[in-house]
């Protein structure tokens, strides 16, 4: 295979990873919203700064393949 | 939206940023279309056509070139490369040869009349120079810097006739309130909030409005530019490195309530999360969604041309034209999340560097 | 990596972190500084009047629990004279009621007392009467029976007899 194939199916696993963070993140949320609809505002709030953090982390990851 | 997406469209089939500003119509042209519109360009084009003649047009503005070369100062219209962008017209300025090769400008060595490429597409006689020019990133900025010191600085004057603002202000008014009381208020508390809200509050309306203007037919991609987020990132940083108090600087160089042992290794990674990590991260998010942003809603427009075979062209373009449609308003979205994002994390950040701990 | 490294572009970050921070200056100065600072002023112009109306609405209340009290105090006395009129008439019914009694008591014993001398006199009468009456047939009897030892007898014996009836 070609350097670029290896390239590819990192940054597929990276998606693959981040994908299940981020269902993680935000089903947990949604559950607790359900649970404690008053809360909603700092569930949302905790919920896209981890996102962000994830996200930067994947990101990263996929700049460094790149 | 529709409008937008059309217009967008339109740039696609007949702008071009390679040389002979041909047609894109093969997988290859379109992917290098792509890529060169997610990088700055020296000279702002609206569209290009080719005239009844065969000749090819272009309708745009030239911007000016600022280079700082070996030879000193540079400086002439971006008009003078003709559109040309893989290094075969040459500028001679001061005494030196430049070209512009993948929309950067490099500088031939001593001696050299063509630039000479190895296997990699890579120019071998030729360096890079330091380019202060005013690109499209730059008249971008200065776009929207001069539409939100109009629009501000108005909504600043009318309060001192009245309480409530009208008009435009109306508009503006909630978001500013919602910057302050939804983002710089909770993240960096009730004491400190004042000082940096100014700060959140600019990098806030900056990046949302460049990111909407990306959105636009304009094809500005200025926050999808490393050098805008970077800089962007450093103020972040530098506000909260400045700005941090004794406890939060303990915290990093000397963690209290861990053994002494591990303390050292601590420090090591949050110094690293702080100094880096963190920058980093702002950085590379804001760039890689706007690009990614920029590079889908492109893709789909292209579907237009490369599934013209397979699905015909009613097909391919009604296909192209429900697509595009949709990601755009879901860029719309990002762009606003995008921009809350970067300025609450900036906000976290501060709060974190300025928060008072309670000595246990 | 390297791509985006070759991407960036120093020139442009150096010219794009000139004009921020005169962005940034030029906000701040211009926009946000008196933005914020009129914002604030109306929030607390907002509390302020809040504060004077809640003050005012805690006068009200004050003045409305004065008139209350005021309203009490004259219902209660109200209630005190009333009490105090209808003791005073029961005690004047019960003061009339009394010497009413009384003087009944004393017309009663006068009465009595009359009847009582009524009577006295004439049992004296009625006494001084028979008195008269017995001397009259102790004369007849005397006259009639001095011949006649039994029918002295018998009319001693029928005169007992009609003085135990009397």
């Amino acid at each position: 295979m070609e350097p670029v194939t290896y390239n590819l199916i990192g940054a597929g696993l990276i998606v693959i990873g981040a994908g299940i963070g981020l269902g993680q993140i935000g089903g947990k949320a949604m559950e607790g919203i359900a649970r404690q609809p008053e809360a909603t505002g700092k569930i949302q709030t905790a919920m896209i700064i981890i996102a962000a953090l994830l996200e930067g982390l994947a990101f990263g990851a996929l700049f460094l393949g790149k | 939206m529709l409008f937008t997406s059309a217009f967008v469209m339109a740039d696609t089939t007949i702008n071009d940023g390679k040389s002979d500003g041909g047609q894109v119509d093969t997988k290859k042209e379109v992917e290098d279309y792509i890529l060169h519109h997610i990088q700055d360009s020296h000279d702002f084009s609206l569209f290009s056509y080719t005239s009844d003649e065969g000749e090819r047009k272009h309708v745009g503005f030239p911007l000016p070139v600022i280079l700082w070369s070996s030879n000193g100062l540079a400086t002439f219209m971006s008009s003078e490369f003709h559109h040309n962008d893989d290094g075969s017209v040459i500028v001679e300025k001061n005494g030196s040869k430049f070209v512009k090769i993948h929309s950067k400008i490099y500088e031939l060595d001593a001696g050299a009349t063509t630039v000479a490429y190895d296997a990699d597409h890579h120019a071998t006689n030729a360096h890079k120079v330091l380019d202060f020019s005013i690109t499209k990133s730059v008249v971008g900025v200065l776009l929207i810097g001069l539409f939100m010191l109009f629009a501000f600085s108005r909504l600043a004057k009318q309060y001192k006739t009245k309480q409530v603002p009208t008009g435009f202000g109306r508009v503006l008014e909630p978001l500013v309130l919602y910057v302050r009381d939804e983002i710089a208020r909770p993240n960096i508390g009730e004491k400190h909030y004042r000082k940096f809200t100014g700060y959140l509050l600019t990098v806030f309306f900056f990046i949302w409005l460049l990111n909407l203007a990306g959105l636009t037919p304009l094809g500005f991609n200025v926050t999808g530019q490393l050098a805008v987020t970077a800089c962007l990132a450093i103020f972040t940083l530098v506000i909260y490195t400045v700005s941090g108090n004794k406890d939060y600087w303990m915290h990093i160089l000397w963690m209290p309530g861990v053994p002494v042992l591990i303390r050292p290794v601590l420090a090591i990674i949050e110094l690293a999360g702080a100094l880096v990590i963190k920058p980093f991260s702002l950085l590379v998010r804001l760039f890689a969604n706007i690009s990614a942003g920029h590079i889908v809603v492109m893709s789909l427009i292209a579907i237009m041309f490369t599934l013209k075979e397979s699905l015909g062209v009613v097909g391919a373009t009604g296909l192209s034209l429900v697509l595009s449609f949709f990601i755009t308003l879901i860029e719309v979205l990002v762009a606003f999340l995008q921009a809350y994002i970067f300025t609450m994390l900036s906000a976290l950040f501060i709060g974190m560097a300025v928060a008072e701990h309670e000595h246990h | 990596m390297d791509k985006l490294l070759n991407d960036f572009s120093p020139g442009l970050f150096v010219v794009s972190t000139i004009l921020l921070l005169a962005l940034i200056a030029l906000m701040v100065k211009f926009a946000w500084k008196p933005i914020l600072n009129s914002l604030n002023e109306r929030e607390e112009g907002i509390q302020d009047a809040l504060d004077a109306a809640e003050k005012a609405k805690l006068e009200m209340q004050n003045l409305q629990a004065d008139n209350q009290k005021l309203l009490n105090d004259a219902r209660a006395e109200r209630e005190a004279m009333l009490k105090e009129a209808r003791e005073m008439k029961n005690t004047m019914i019960d003061d009339a009621k009394a010497e009413a009694q009384t003087q009944a008591n004393k017309m009663i014993a006068q009465a009595q007392a009359a009847i009582e001398s009524e009577k006295k006199a004439a049992m004296a009468e009625l006494k001084s009467h028979v008195a008269g009456l017995s001397i009259d047939i102790a004369e007849k009897v005397v006259r009639q029976e001095l011949t006649n030892k039994d029918k002295q007898l018998a009319l001693v014996d029928s005169l007992l007899g009609e003085a135990t009836l009397n």
